[in-house]
């Protein structure tokens, strides 16, 4: 019995603020079979994954001010130079959020600073893609998306063969074990 | 003419302009993005790149006429010019935008002034041979044939 795969599309969640590098990434990913949202800035990424920022607040309470969503974002993949809320920063307010945390961050540069891309990565980024982003950069997408699939699944039941044989050889009320093939 | 015709004329005319510089490998991936669901992709961002040029290099003129320069005003500018002329492998004007954002760092005013005519210059020609790229890109799809993919190896 085959395991039963999950044919949903990944989303991805891609940010920067410059039209063309938008219209270049959402491309690339949609060659790929993602499905693709952008936007043109770190502050508008908050907000699309659900966490608004309360006026009087800082963003220190988003556990407090988070809103439930039903956008299911796989993974984000944003510039680290912006105006405003740069895509460090962004990073970080989704690694301290409960709700987002295990989102993988992909951070796109056109600077090549090793000091730049050791921060990000520190700080939880999966990937560091140095601008412009090619096809094979965006190929390597995809393992870490399975990587946070499978996360997702191994917290769930099973229903595949092989927790179910383990089951059967473990499980002390068997009478009988019975061997996986 | 005949669409084999057209297409050694695409050819003859885009070969030049990777092997002079004008044009690198980031440009063929925008071509390869390019497909019958995205027929337009290229001629889209290349407009794209057209209007956020001119919009910078107008903002980069005014900057560099004023009394008091503000040369991190300036930098941001040639920083996104630089990065879009990355994205759609216009390899002269990039290399320009790097060499006037050093300008920028030392705040030479006179080399500053130097770079942003050579970047102007730089775009208007690349400017021209996009758009004759373009047109006989279209020339060929409209008689019904394919663009030939260029291989280089770099």
């Amino acid at each position: 019995m085959a395991v039963v795969a999950l044919e949903t599309q990944f989303h991805v969640l891609a940010v920067d603020d410059s039209l063309i590098d938008r219209m270049l990434i959402e491309r690339l990913l949609k060659t790929s079979s993602f499905n693709v949202t952008t936007v043109d800035s770190a502050t508008k990424a908050l907000k699309f994954l659900g966490l608004v920022e309360d006026e009087l607040k800082t963003f220190e309470t988003s556990v407090a001010s988070e809103i439930h969503q039903d956008v299911d974002v796989n993974l984000i993949i944003t510039d680290y130079c912006m105006p405003g809320m740069t895509g460090y920063d962004l990073l970080r307010k989704i690694k301290e959020s409960k709700s987002l945390k295990n989102i993988p961050v992909v951070i796109m540069s056109s600077e090549n600073v090793p000091s730049r891309i050791n921060r990000c990565l520190e700080e939880g980024a999966e990937e560091f893609f140095l601008k412009p982003v090619q096809q094979a950069d965006v190929n390597k997408l995809k393992p870490h998306l399975m990587k946070s699939r499978t996360k997702e699944e191994q917290d769930q039941p099973l229903i595949n063969n092989k927790r179910k044989d383990m089951e059967e050889i473990y499980s002390p009320n068997k009478t009988r074990l019975r061997c996986s093939s | 003419m005949e669409v084999d015709q057209m297409q050694r004329q695409y050819l003859d005319y885009t070969k030049p302009l990777f092997l002079e510089g004008f044009l690198d490998g980031q440009f063929l991936q925008l071509q390869q993005l390019q497909d019958e669901n995205n027929p337009d992709f290229v001629a889209e961002v290349v407009s794209l790149f057209f209007e956020d040029s001119e919009r910078l290099l107008n903002d980069l003129t005014f900057s560099l006429e004023q009394k008091s320069i503000d040369f991190k005003k300036i930098d941001a500018h040639v920083h996104q010019l630089k990065g879009s002329s990355s994205s759609i492998g216009a390899q002269r004007v990039k290399n320009c935008c790097i060499a006037f954002r050093n300008f920028c760092e030392e705040q030479n005013i006179d080399a500053c002034l130097s770079c942003l005519q050579q970047v102007k210059q730089e775009y208007c020609h690349v400017k021209n041979k996009l758009e004759t790229l373009i047109r006989l890109e279209q020339q060929i799809v409209a008689a019904g044939g394919s663009i030939p993919t260029m291989e280089f190896s770099f």
